[in-house]
């Protein structure tokens, strides 16, 4: 037996982040970096109203417009559509405006500096209709009807006004657990739109290579969803549609479905043009243009016994999905699973709807749905046990999910599950007993009432249901030249660490130092689709490809006896180049293949809904100002099982940055509109917490590897978005004795129920009345 | 004609003199280092070093940096080798997509110039003017603690 080397432990070390040289030097290239010979800019003209259709367009002669490239939804050579899950969403308005900022015309010119004034010279009159900017205004019976689907979606489907999608969930019958309750328990739930504020704005450059087709490169997730709209777009195969991640800086899935419209919009100027066209949104653009966080309402009927158990329940979950259809079928799927928590529910069925209104379509952020679901679920668990008399720990403790249960969609648990652990060990860490006794204490004469709040969750990892199975992935790994392993997908870098991780796995598995192991730019004219990177599947779902494609790279190279078994890393290299001068070239792939049997029901909702779930219980602390109506968090507990944690440090930077943003949404982000248009587009009044603004985030690991990922890795990059939230609300109403049951919570929503005269009590000291939802709490019992 | 001190070296631009330092140092002088996140001083992504003070460059008008040492993230590294803050940086997690790093890198120099050994407060206010949206600050913190430590 050839002696076999101990493979270093990289993963779960913390190896240097793989472009992180670049980034700290500044030499990182983003779109907005790159300039090409010839390049012109481009600048998009948008409709001033939310709903109509255009009359006329002219432009006034103080513009020289001999010196612009002007295009409009005329010169679209293919399908005037940016093509998600279906196409009800134009490139460019061609009569009707659907909301405001709706894209018109698109203007180039050499010099940027003249498009501003170009765009806002252009006049366009309009006939302008009645639009509606709330879920309540979209499914009002005598509004108006602001969305027509696909006829062809319509052919297969019932389709309800304004109504983009609907899911039903049903597991039992809850009218039974309703019969047989002591407590029925309503409330409702409503949660803000929020925007992803990526530090860089969205920007594209295209090129329009005659014969070759169109060629576009800038900040993205999903090169291969951009290679799909520029398909219709262009009318082009795919092989003539070439798109390229430049270094992107941040996303959190502000960049999934976005790129696909500027790199449409840039392809166009550049090919009527005749140069590469950059479009770069500036902030203003940026936040009035394009997707953020579907706005919620949820409201829960739940069926409880008085010894604290949940018999059954229904939930109703809405989500204003904008003015076309985007991701938001998608976005509601999520959060209709994720509606029902870690908790048994013997009988349940959540109802589920996206909405249109005149609003910029909502798209993907960080969650996709399951923190607005999740929020709602948090808050009533709270409130359930205040009209039960329990703690919030104990109530949640007689209804967790455990190992072999089965979830809301009839999923097994085959998995390790401990939702009682994760609560005991995250309540002592932020040393919840003692400080909950020590406030009530102190919040009797203390103007600022301190309190905890917890929330209990999961999340699940991958695509939903048979998606995985869909898209397909695949991953290559070939030899570079100089005989090191290069790692070929469509899956991007954009801060969260793909490419560091991706390279820990490749390393691991093919017994290399990570420095060997180099990772492709994701340039769909040389990587293969490894799915788009969301759903917190690139380290659990794309990370086991690799893993096998290493293995199988290795085995290659063994096999052909230009590697001996037990290599060294000097034996690899030096065995990979005469290999590559033998062969010419080493590629080998791999392609996704179930783990375990994976059964799911698209029709019914029901089986196996994610194939691995982290598990998370978060506890916030805050303090109430009674004299500024300000609340703050002061301290903050994020522990969870997310299995093997591939590398400590950026993992816990994600779960840090995932619950700034959590803060963010739950007690400073507010998202203002005016008919329809975000009034508060700038950084300056759209609050994000800064580096005061934040408490200590301290983060806790249980790991339980998971055969379904990487070295036994879950997804871990959007469940810290869905717990702050309900845990910061739950800790305002411990710490104030108010329920509060809408985010974003600002200092004037505190001020106008703490001045609110005689009924400022509390949830817990009259628990059959609850003073904030619209829903009276019913006592059957 | 406009004459600057980047990174103690002099250039000579023909610009107008209200062009922004932001766009004057990324387009006419190429040090792409520099970013801009909101264009309106609120982020930081576009920080340089005015005569040792942390200013945003999206605010400045470029003649009002004639005659001012500009420092720039260009200019921290010594060469190949990265100055320690950087390296603090690498090894804590402290960049994450990279635009506002920066930016981040350039608060911190001017941090510790000012508190050699700071206290997490002072490093909470001395980088308050720079947002970062992807880590929650935490491993940013961790970053000038360790720089502060090697300094």
């Amino acid at each position: 037996m050839p002696e076999t080397i101990q493979p270093a432990q990289l993963v779960g070390s913390n190896p240097i982040r793989k472009e992180g040289r670049a980034k700290v030097l500044g030499q990182a290239r983003y779109v907005d970096d790159i300039t090409m010979p010839e390049m012109w800019y481009g600048a998009t003209v948008r409709s001033n109203i939310a709903r109509g259709r255009i009359l006329s367009i002219s432009f006034p002669p103080e513009i020289p417009w001999h010196e612009f490239t002007i295009v409009s939804a005329k010169d679209i050579p293919g399908e005037n559509t940016i093509v998600h899950l279906t196409k009800d969403h134009p490139c460019l308005a061609a009569e009707y405006i659907n909301h405001p900022d709706e894209p018109i015309l698109l203007l180039a010119h050499p010099d940027k500096r003249v498009l501003p004034a170009a765009v806002a010279a252009v006049k366009i009159e309009y006939e302008v209709y009645p639009a509606v900017f709330t879920i309540e205004e979209s499914e009002a019976e005598d509004g108006p009807q602001v969305w027509n689907p696909n006829p062809a979606d319509v052919a297969h489907h019932h389709h309800l006004k304004n109504t983009f999608k609907t899911y039903l969930l049903q597991n039992g019958d809850p009218d039974e657990a309703f019969a047989a309750a002591d407590f029925i328990i309503e409330g409702e739930y409503h949660t803000g739109a929020q925007e992803q504020l990526y530090i860089e704005n969205n920007g594209i450059i295209g090129e329009y290579l005659g014969d070759e087709g169109v060629k576009v490169q800038g900040s993205m997730q999903c090169p291969y969803y951009v290679v799909h709209a520029l398909e219709l777009v262009f009318d082009l195969p795919r092989e003539k549609c070439r798109v390229i991640q430049t270094e992107t800086g941040g996303a959190f899935g502000g960049k999934e479905d976005f790129p696909s419209v500027i790199a449409s919009h840039a392809a166009l100027l550049a090919m009527k043009c005749g140069h590469p066209v950059k479009i770069c949104y500036d902030r203003g653009e940026d936040m009035v243009g394009t997707t953020k966080r579907h706005p919620s309402r949820t409201r829960h009927r739940t069926a409880v016994s008085k010894d604290g158990r949940i018999l059954g329940g229904t939930i109703d979950f809405a989500i204003d999905g904008g003015a076309y259809a985007t991701l938001s079928p998608v976005v509601l799927s999520r959060g209709t699973i994720h509606a029902a928590g870690p908790y048994h529910w013997p009988h349940l069925i959540v109802r589920a709807k996206a909405m249109a209104t005149n609003i910029a379509p909502h798209g993907a952020f960080r969650g996709f749905g399951a923190p607005q679901s999740l929020f709602a679920l948090e808050r009533h668990m709270d409130k359930i046990a205040g009209v039960l008399g329990l703690t919030p720990e104990e109530f949640r403790r007689r209804n967790f999910l455990k190992t072999g249960d089965q979830t809301a969609t009839g999923q097994h648990l085959l998995e390790p599950v401990d939702m009682q652990a994760l609560l005991t060990r995250a309540l002592k860490e932020a040393d919840y007993h003692a400080k909950i006794a020590r406030y009530a204490e102190s919040n009797k004469t203390d103007p600022i009432k301190r309190g905890l709040g917890f929330a209990s969750f999961f999340h699940g990892s991958g695509f939903t249901g048979s998606g995985e199975r869909r898209l397909n992935s695949l991953v290559e790994i070939d030899l570079t030249p100089d005989g090191r392993p290069r790692v070929l997908m469509g899956s991007t870098e954009f801060g969260q660490g793909t490419n560091t991780v991706i390279s820990q796995v490749a390393a691991q598995a093919l017994n290399l130092p990570y420095e060997a192991i180099v990772i492709a730019q994701p340039d769909t004219g040389h990587v293969p689709d490894s799915g788009p990177t969301v759903a917190s599947r690139t380290t659990m779902v794309v990370g086991k490809l690799v893993e096998r494609a290493s293995r199988s790279l290795c085995l290659t190279l063994t096999n052909s006896g230009y590697v001996p078994r037990g290599y060294t890393p000097e034996e690899f290299q030096a065995g990979a180049i005469a290999y590559l001068a033998e062969h010419g070239e080493c590629k080998v792939s791999a392609r996704y293949e179930p783990v375990g049997e994976i059964f799911w029901d698209d029709e019914k909702y029901k089986g196996d809904a994610y194939p691995a779930y982290a598990w998370a219980v978060y506890v916030a602390e805050v303090a109430v100002d009674t004299r500024t109506y300000q609340a703050t968090v002061t301290d903050f507990h994020a522990l969870q099982e997310v299995g093997k944690v591939l590398h400590p440090i950026l993992a816990e930077g994600q779960i840090q940055g995932g619950v700034a943003q959590g803060i963010g949404y739950a007690i400073y982000e507010k998202c203002e509109y005016k008919n329809g248009r975000m009034m508060n587009n700038q950084m300056t009044n759209y609050i994000m917490p800064t580096s005061a603004d934040l408490p200590p985030i301290h983060v806790h690991f249980e790991e339980t590897p998971s055969v379904q990922g990487a070295f036994g890795a879950k997804g871990i990059g959007e469940l810290p978005m869905d717990g702050p939230a309900p845990a910061i609300l739950n800790a305002v109403l411990n710490a104030t004795g108010i329920a509060f049951n809408t985010i974003p919570l600002l200092p004037e929503d505190i001020f106008e129920r703490m001045t609110r005269t005689s009924d400022t009590g509390s949830e817990a000291l009259e628990p059959a009345v609850d003073r904030d939802t619209r829903v009276e709490a019913e006592v059957v019992a | 004609m406009i004459e600057l001190n980047i990174n103690g070296k002099p250039y000579t631009v023909d610009v107008p003199p209200m062009k922004r330092l932001l766009d004057v140092l990324r387009e006419d002088l190429h040090l792409t280092g520099v970013k801009e996140g909101c264009g309106e001083g609120e982020c930081g992504s576009c920080s340089v070093l005015f005569d040792g003070v942390l200013a945003n460059s999206c605010l400045i008008p470029v003649l009002q940096a004639e005659g001012v040492e500009i420092g720039t993230i260009e200019g921290v590294a010594i060469g190949e080798q990265l100055a320690p803050i950087q390296q603090c940086f690498l090894e804590e997690g402290g960049a994450q997509c990279g635009i506002c790093t920066p930016g981040m890198i350039l608060a911190t120099k001017h941090l510790l110039d000012k508190y050699p050994q700071p206290t997490l407060p002072q490093i909470q206010e001395g980088l308050a003017g720079n947002l970062c949206r992807c880590t929650g600050y935490s491993r940013i913190f961790a970053a000038v603690e360790a720089a502060a430590k090697l300094a």
